[in-house]
């Protein structure tokens, strides 16, 4: 019964001057630094259509920090889903760099600094800046696009048992599939691979990649373990243990079931760019929601999975997010937040064949333009990931 | 009929209920891995994604679930007990297996 194969995918999307693909037409406005957020947000405020990526980063940052911290901004910019950016810093010398990453990409930057003109004038600039830039993006039409063109992610949150039994490996068959036919997929989540990393290690597509996975996984741990604790008390998390996750072992193997089953063909740290045609793609990431999908969106992720158990809500400023979920309780419970319920799953009236097949129906149609349900909540956080304090 | 509770292999200790379920109650559990299902007089309420024992578990049993090592038993348990954190703990990070020797231990 209905384990026919889907329909080939029509879908559209935006094909940008460097050949990278995307599925929405954002124009942004980009704080290099905590202080020029205020300005950022101004200029939001002023133009219809401009999304300013608040954050309280950006200052005396030094080394592997800083340098994570100019990946995230510029890979952001540099997103296919981005048609062209309005970069503003407190100086101007950090605020070229971070603008440097995304002019690489070939589309529009332009670049403003705070000091020697204050908010106002600044304000005042950039957002005549970002005026014309969404008014020649609102030109932009939509193409034919292939799914062997894009870069997508998955993550689980708030997980519980239903999403080891039913949840995710539904989504593994989605990135079984898309793999199949030439996307690049990334997870990460290094932490909550904790009980199952053999398994992922197990796939990695080489033994270089493999040890290269286990160095990152170890480090990992060590730098948990160097604090003097351990990850009990945080990992599972509260709402895991509520949800009926007794131990980090049980929730990593539900969360890897959500990789699918193909080999993992890349190994790769914190917002390393990820391009189309690398399959199956792991990045090392926190397990925390927000954190992962930011990293997974500065590497390249235009279009975010996102299983859920007792209901995580998360959502990101430029990429959607496709939430899907088998329990019965937050289907009901929380609605609005769930793109894919998929409760009927669960107890067995649906296959996994038929809950894989919703679930690609939802994402063409997502990738075509029809709004996530955090997109409609303003669910937006952009979280960057902090390696260790500033100087 | 609709599964009242589901286990991954048909070689794991535990199985997860997809609705609450209540002491008493006799349950078929079916295995997704198309095994031969178990049968199962439930001892306790066991909530909706938690786990109920397939068989009885000795203190200090190392618990299978996904064919794979979830934990450790901290408590001996009948088949149809509920398992979670006041019974089961993670083998990573073992405190409780040290504890032990250390006699007294927590």
């Amino acid at each position: 019964m209905a384990r026919k194969k889907s329909a080939a995918l029509q879908l559209s999307g935006y094909r940008r001057a460097n050949g990278r693909v995307g599925v929405r037409n954002h124009v942004l406005v980009l704080p290099v630094d905590d202080l020029s957020n205020a300005a950022a947000e101004g200029v939001a405020r002023l133009i219809n259509g401009s999304t300013a990526l608040l954050h309280p980063y950006g200052r005396l940052q030094f080394g592997e920090d800083l340098e994570l911290t100019f990946r995230t901004l510029s890979g952001h910019g540099a997103n296919a889903n981005v048609y062209g950016v309005v970069v503003i810093g407190i100086e101007p010398k950090w605020a070229e760099r971070v603008a440097q990453g995304i002019a690489q990409t070939g589309k529009p930057v332009e670049v403003f600094s705070v000091e020697r003109h204050g908010d106002l004038n600044t304000i005042n600039m950039a957002s005549r800046a970002a005026y014309k830039l969404v008014q020649d993006a609102s030109e932009v039409q939509r193409e034919a696009i292939q799914v062997s063109e894009l870069v997508m992610s998955i993550k689980c949150g708030e997980s519980d048992p239903t999403l080891g039994l039913a949840g995710n490996p539904a989504q593994g068959r989605v990135v079984d599939r898309l793999v199949d036919i030439g996307a690049s997929i990334i997870f990460g989540e290094t932490s909550e691979l904790t009980g199952g990393e053999h398994l992922i290690a197990k796939r990695c597509a080489t033994p270089a990649l493999r040890k290269k996975f286990q160095q990152i996984y170890d480090d990992y741990i060590q730098m948990i373990e160097d604090q003097g604790v351990d990850l009990m008390g945080s990992q599972p998390t509260e709402g895991n243990i509520r949800g009926g996750l007794s131990t980090i072992e049980e929730k990593a193997l539900g969360n890897i079931e959500k990789t699918g089953s193909r080999p993992v063909n890349a190994v790769l740290n914190y917002a390393e760019p990820v391009k189309p045609g690398q399959g199956l793609v792991f990045m090392n990431s926190s397990s925390a929601g927000a954190e992962q999908v930011t990293l997974c969106a500065a590497a390249g992720s235009v279009l975010h999975f996102f299983t859920t158990g007792q209901g995580n809500v998360v959502g990101h400023p430029l990429i959607p997010v496709i939430k899907v979920s088998p329990n019965p309780i937050t289907c009901s419970t929380m609605s609005e937040h769930i793109d894919v319920p998929l409760p009927d799953l669960l107890v067995g009236e649906i296959n996994l064949e038929q809950a894989a097949e919703r679930i690609m129906k939802v994402f063409e149609r997502t990738a075509n333009g029809r709004k996530t349900a955090a997109e409609l909540l303003r669910h937006e956080e952009f979280v960057i990931t902090k390696l260790y304090p500033s100087a | 009929m609709a599964h009242r509770a589901l286990a991954h292999r048909t070689t794991d200790d535990v199985a997860v209920a997809v609705a609450d379920l209540r002491a008493g109650e006799g349950l078929e559990i079916h295995t997704l891995d198309g095994g031969k299902p178990h049968q199962v007089k439930l001892l306790e309420n066991v909530p909706l994604g938690h786990k109920v024992a397939l068989k009885d578990m000795p203190e200090g049993h190392i618990v299978i679930e996904y064919g794979q090592q979830v934990g450790r038993m901290t408590k001996a348990v009948k088949k149809g007990s509920y398992v979670h954190v006041h019974n089961i703990r993670t083998l990573r990070w073992d405190y409780g297996k040290s504890a032990r020797g250390k006699k007294g231990g927590q």
